[in-house]
């Protein structure tokens, strides 16, 4: 089996087959983290492109050492000091790095969409690395399969979501993704910070977390910030905190197994307490090494799709 | 000047009842008769057999760019107005933000005088404040003596109510119409497409139709209050047109347009990524599209009017977001309508008529609109049962900017006439 598309531009429209099939494969590959000898020669001679056009450290490191541990050739591409200051066209960049036969081009973009407008313009494989707050697969995928290795599965579960969901892009590919492969969801944050209709993408939304917690297998809690995009959503961080922030007495009520989770940047004391975030039921660390694994496996579903298309 | 005769027309004029196959005789550019020409066909007459097809007072329409001054590579009146005569739209009224804003008689008299020569009447539409800037009146009265028909700041909002009240009110010394854009740019500020599922699933910042409903409620009320007519450009949500309705039957002399793309999209489009389904206002829901579908038919909405706005591909093959607003519409509409509205019953084709020449004509306040004896010879010949593909790079305008690309239509413009001289001519 592979993947249906060259690209994988979100989880909207993916199958359950083929998002089991992504994190089977991060799991052969999560042992490769595990030897002292990290390199399997499997994408040897490939080249690997992560084209970030806004700030990252996490993911952009997690592909990078994803795509040396294939030993592919991955190279790092920020858009501060290249020809977009010169007034090229983002389809004409990567047009480009293309014609230096890459075969794989990650990219992180503020816009939703443009991952996929250069998907359109090229025959390499695109990877969406986060599109604005549009999708962000492979944070969702690693968050999935972080959940399966802790619980097994993901069919039944309560996912419960917390924070900015307005501006998250983690937010919605974990909805695709988890309702999906058969998990229930609940976003919980201020109104302000939750968009219009998303009940409509068959989660539920509560404002209260304590109402929500008690449900939870999974607590994933989000990065909050007071401004975006010039607009003010909540009057401060402290009330946001007291209102919403992961604290050991909120998680008096949790069920005693529960998970918590956090795609990082971490706030420490604002969204979460530390004691939470460096506490027993957190496996936010687990999350980025299992990120390697996942990115692993896609570069390896993607890179190596082109050339079985082409020896056929 | 020879005469011409449209001979087996069905010749279509919702003002004066008529809807007969029948000739139509212009001479001297003027219509001079309707029915069978008794004395016989006029020596040295052009005769064209129109077979049945419609014969139309000549389309309308009221919102077009046509961007000279100032961005000729993206359309010139000549280019514009060719669309325009290819698309059946015989005059165009176009927006102010040119480079220089047309806010200046000298400006108007340019268009004017580039216009002389357009296959279609050019009608320009003077900015309501200077540079749109939306601080000081410009001079309307002058500006109307130059060929002005109708004033508005085009894309920006007049913000500042007083001045609004203001122009409103200055513009009784000559009955002139004001047009807002309506929109409160504090609510849509950053936003990129209509707050609605669809934008919650693609993330991108929202623009909430509060935006539009806000402003027209209030240029409703400042209306009433002053006693003048106001226009609303582009209505794209179902309350804009609650309010509009109520204010029509409370009698406040307020009109209204909806473009063919707010009547035939939705926010379902953006889903593509496709910059030429990003304008302002953007794409309404599958809801407010069927409300604006019932409102043009009813006539709660004066008429449909394009927003012919083009852009170049280079500045549309961008990201989704920074790509500018707007697409064209001029060669596209009356297919569109046709296909969309009267071959699906919805319309009949007098009320296409009303809401594409009649009504436009009137806010304007300009000649055209019916096919009475003595009007001028603006006239429109439609094939309804041409079938047609919409091809970009067949268009006669500068850009091909339209999300309407590859689709099948049926009935478009057969034979388009300008004071009596032919401007348009299908090829089939």
């Amino acid at each position: 089996m592979q993947l249906q598309s060259k690209d994988l531009l979100g989880l909207e429209g993916v199958t359950k087959k083929e998002i089991s099939l992504i994190l089977d494969t991060a799991e052969s590959f999560r042992e490769v983290s595990e030897r002292s000898i990290k390199k399997v020669p499997t994408l040897r001679g490939r080249t690997i492109i992560n084209f970030f056009h806004e700030p990252s450290t996490r993911t952009r490191i997690s592909f990078e050492i994803a795509a040396k541990r294939l030993s592919a050739d991955g190279i790092n591409f920020s858009t501060s000091g290249s020809s977009f200051s010169k007034g090229e066209t983002l389809v004409d960049t990567v047009k480009n790095l293309e014609a230096m036969q890459a075969d794989v081009i990650v990219m992180r973009h503020g816009i939703p969409g443009a991952p996929h407008l250069i998907a359109r313009n090229l025959d390499a494989a695109v990877i969406n690395a986060g599109d604005g707050a549009h999708e962000h697969p492979t944070q969702a995928l690693l968050d999935m399969f972080t959940i399966r290795r802790h619980l097994g599965k993901l069919d039944g579960l309560t996912v419960v979501i917390v924070g900015d969901i307005a501006f998250s892009r983690v937010v919605r590919s974990n909805i695709y993704g988890l309702t999906t492969m058969g998990a229930r969801v609940i976003v919980v944050g201020p109104p302000t910070l939750i968009p219009v209709e998303i009940s409509r993408m068959g989660i539920e939304v509560l404002y209260n977390i304590d109402e929500a917690i008690p449900q939870a297998d999974i607590i994933m809690i989000l990065r909050i910030q007071l401004e975006r995009q010039g607009k003010v959503f909540l009057p401060s961080l402290r009330e946001y905190a007291r209102l919403y922030s992961l604290t050991p007495e909120r998680m008096k009520i949790a069920k005693k197994d529960v998970l918590v989770m956090h795609p990082g940047p971490i706030n420490r004391g604002v969204e979460i307490d530390p004691r939470i975030a460096d506490g027993d039921h957190s496996v936010i660390l687990e999350q980025v090494s299992n990120g390697v694994a996942v990115r692993m496996a896609l570069l390896f579903l993607l890179a190596g799709r082109k050339e079985f298309n082409k020896s056929e | 000047m020879q005469d011409i005769i449209l001979k087996n027309g069905r010749i279509i004029d919702p003002t004066q009842d008529l809807d007969d196959q029948t000739d139509l005789l212009i001479r001297d550019g003027r219509i001079e008769h309707i029915g069978i020409l008794n004395d016989g066909i006029p020596e040295g007459a052009t005769v064209i057999d129109i077979d049945g097809k419609w014969c139309v007072p000549g389309l309308v329409d009221m919102h077009v760019h046509l961007r000279e001054p100032g961005r000729e590579d993206k359309e010139t009146i000549q280019t514009g107005t060719m669309a325009a005569v290819a698309g059946g739209f015989t005059a165009v009224a176009c927006m102010p933000n040119t480079n220089p804003v047309n806010d200046s008689a000298a400006v108007t008299r340019f268009i004017m005088e580039k216009a002389r020569s357009a296959p279609a009447v050019v009608y320009p539409i003077a900015a309501v404040t200077r540079g749109l800037e939306g601080i000081q009146l410009t001079e309307m009265v002058e500006l109307h003596e130059a060929g002005a028909v109708a004033f508005s700041d085009d894309g920006h909002c007049i913000m500042n109510a007083d001045n609004l009240r203001r122009a409103l009110d200055y513009v009784k010394i000559f009955g002139g119409l004001i047009i807002d854009h309506c929109e409160d740019p504090v609510i849509s500020k950053g936003g990129v497409m209509r707050e609605g599922f669809i934008c919650t699933t693609l993330g991108f910042p929202p623009i909430p139709s509060l935006a539009e409903e806000l402003m027209v409620a209030r240029d409703i009320r400042i209306a009433e209050y002053t006693g003048s007519a106001i226009h609303i450009a582009h209505v794209s949500s179902r309350e804009s047109v609650r309010l509009i309705r109520d204010a029509k039957n409370r009698g406040i002399r307020v009109s209204a347009e909806v473009t063919p793309h707010h009547l035939f999209l939705t926010d379902e489009a953006v889903k593509t990524f496709d910059t030429n389904t990003k304008m302002n206002p953007p794409l309404g829901t599958e809801e407010d599209r069927e409300i604006l579908e019932e409102a043009v038919i009813s006539g709660v909405i004066d008429c449909i009017a394009t927003d012919h706005a083009p852009h170049t591909d280079t500045e549309k093959q961008v990201e989704y977001s920074l790509a500018p607003n707007g697409i064209i519409g001029l060669e596209t509409a009356l297919p569109l309508v046709m296909t969309r509205l009267v071959h699906t019953r919805k319309m009949n084709p007098s009320q296409m008529i009303r809401s594409m020449s009649t009504n436009p004509s009137r806010l304007l306040g300009i000649e055209g609109g019916s096919l009475l004896k003595g009007a001028p010879a603006h006239i429109t010949v439609i094939d309804p049962d041409r079938l047609w593909m919409v091809d970009p790079m067949r268009f006669y305008s500068k850009s091909q900017n339209t999300p309407f690309g590859g689709l099948s239509l049926r009935g478009s413009c057969n034979l388009t006439l300008v004071h009596g001289k032919i401007a348009f001519q299908s090829s089939n």
